[in-house]
């Protein structure tokens, strides 16, 4: 985005501020004016793409989330990226983004299943990727890789073969290689070898 | 007369042959494998290259990939398996008509591979019972058709007979303590 219009859109919307970025223009906007700053974007300043919508977890910090939008311009051939802190750290809230760009459903969908995020007035809201019974958001900070144990919600199947989500912890790993030395006495494995399948039980 | 005749002799035995209906049931069996193709990741490809030309999987006669389970008697499971889709897997397996087979192709179906995560079930044995299991990550076609071999082997040696006249026997599947 030229600095014409950077600073155009940041002497025109009062509440925006730009945001450290080691690549494009990124901007924070509160998440109550994000419905009108988008508008804006779409209709005057031709961002006509949204790619990408997700999220950050900062842990325990506060605001605990922070949504991520990137637009792509492919008239102007630019990437702008607006970020926007969810005030909320028990039930993060964003306004949707669909009924500008249609693009938003499935991203918020995924975001919503993954970080927990939701999106106010997105017409269906509920998991993508996950069961719809499944009760965490994986991608959160404060929930372990390996898993956590959960019951499948097919009766049936469980009934059959006992299955249920457990945790599957790194046995040792993550499996790399030391790098020192010729490859083949360096083929990547697990730090702590001293861990098993047997042994962990 | 000294020339020795092992197989079948026409002049000895005119237009009958003896034999075991074992031996009878499971060389048509073994030769006729109608796989399903449950492709569920990159390991699919694989699999799809073990039908083309270069590969020819048909030259076992196991060419006849069949997308419905009522039709097929080998789920060749090829991918990854989520948690979401383990019960689908089983659902299908289910639907295959006995006898059947299942052979687990590539580290991820056979054990979770390099996915230790949430989402992935840790080895397709956990809901259904696997009769080969195939290492690679992607494994090639080859690695498929030695398993494939492999089966038929398996196959050979079965009691079909009794399975037949009896209930058939129901495999089972690993139940352990997951890890
Ligand atoms: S074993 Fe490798 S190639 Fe096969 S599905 Fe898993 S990741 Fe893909």
């Amino acid at each position: 985005m030229s600095e014409i219009e950077k600073s155009e859109l940041l002497d025109r919307f009062t509440y925006l501020s730009e945001r450290e970025s080691s690549d494009h223009l990124a901007l924070n906007c509160p998440a109550e004016q994000l419905i009108e700053f988008c508008t804006v974007l779409r209709d005057e300043f031709q961002f006509d793409l949204l790619l990408d919508v997700t999220a950050i977890d900062w842990d325990v910090a506060t605001p605990r989330f922070t949504g991520v939008y990137h637009f792509y311009s492919t008239v102007k051939q630019m990437y702008l990226r607006v970020a926007s802190d969810c005030v909320d750290n028990i039930k993060p809230t964003l306004p949707s983004l669909v009924p500008l760009y249609s693009a938003a459903d499935w991203h918020e969908r995924e975001t919503y299943d993954l970080m927990g995020i939701h999106y106010e007035g997105h017409p269906n809201l509920k998991r993508i990727l996950m069961w719809d019974s499944y009760p965490y958001h994986p991608l959160r900070k404060d929930f372990p890789l390996a898993g956590i144990e959960t019951p499948l919600p097919a009766e049936d199947v469980v009934e059959q073969t006992n299955l249920q989500v457990s945790a599957a912890p790194m046995m040792g790993g993550p499996f790399v290689s030391s790098g020192d030395g010729k490859m083949s006495q360096t083929e990547p494995k697990a730090k702590d070898e001293s861990w098993n399948e047997e042994k962990g039980k | 007369m000294n020339k020795q005749t092992v197989a079948y002799d026409s002049k000895v035995e005119g237009e009958v042959i003896v034999t075991r209906a074992d031996a009878v049931i499971n060389w048509i069996r073994k030769n006729s494998v109608w796989p399903m193709p449950m492709g569920l990741a990159c390991c699919a490809i694989e699999l799809m290259a073990a039908g083309g030309s270069r590969f020819d999987i048909s030259r076992f006669g196991m060419e006849v990939m069949r997308f419905s389970p009522r039709q097929a008697d080998c789920m060749i499971v090829a991918g990854t398996v989520t948690y979401k889709m383990a019960e689908v897997v089983r659902r299908i397996y289910e639907q295959m008509g006995d006898p059947k087979w299942v052979v687990a192709m590539g580290a991820c179906a056979s054990s979770g591979g390099m996915y230790r995560s949430y989402a992935t079930l840790q080895g397709v044995d956990r809901v259904v019972p696997v009769d080969v299991y195939v290492s690679g990550c992607p494994p090639r076609p080859e690695a498929l058709l030695d398993a494939m071999i492999k089966l038929q082997e398996k196959i050979k040696n079965e009691n079909s007979v009794k399975n037949l006249l009896t209930k058939h026997p129901i495999k089972k599947i690993r139940k352990d303590a997951v890890s």
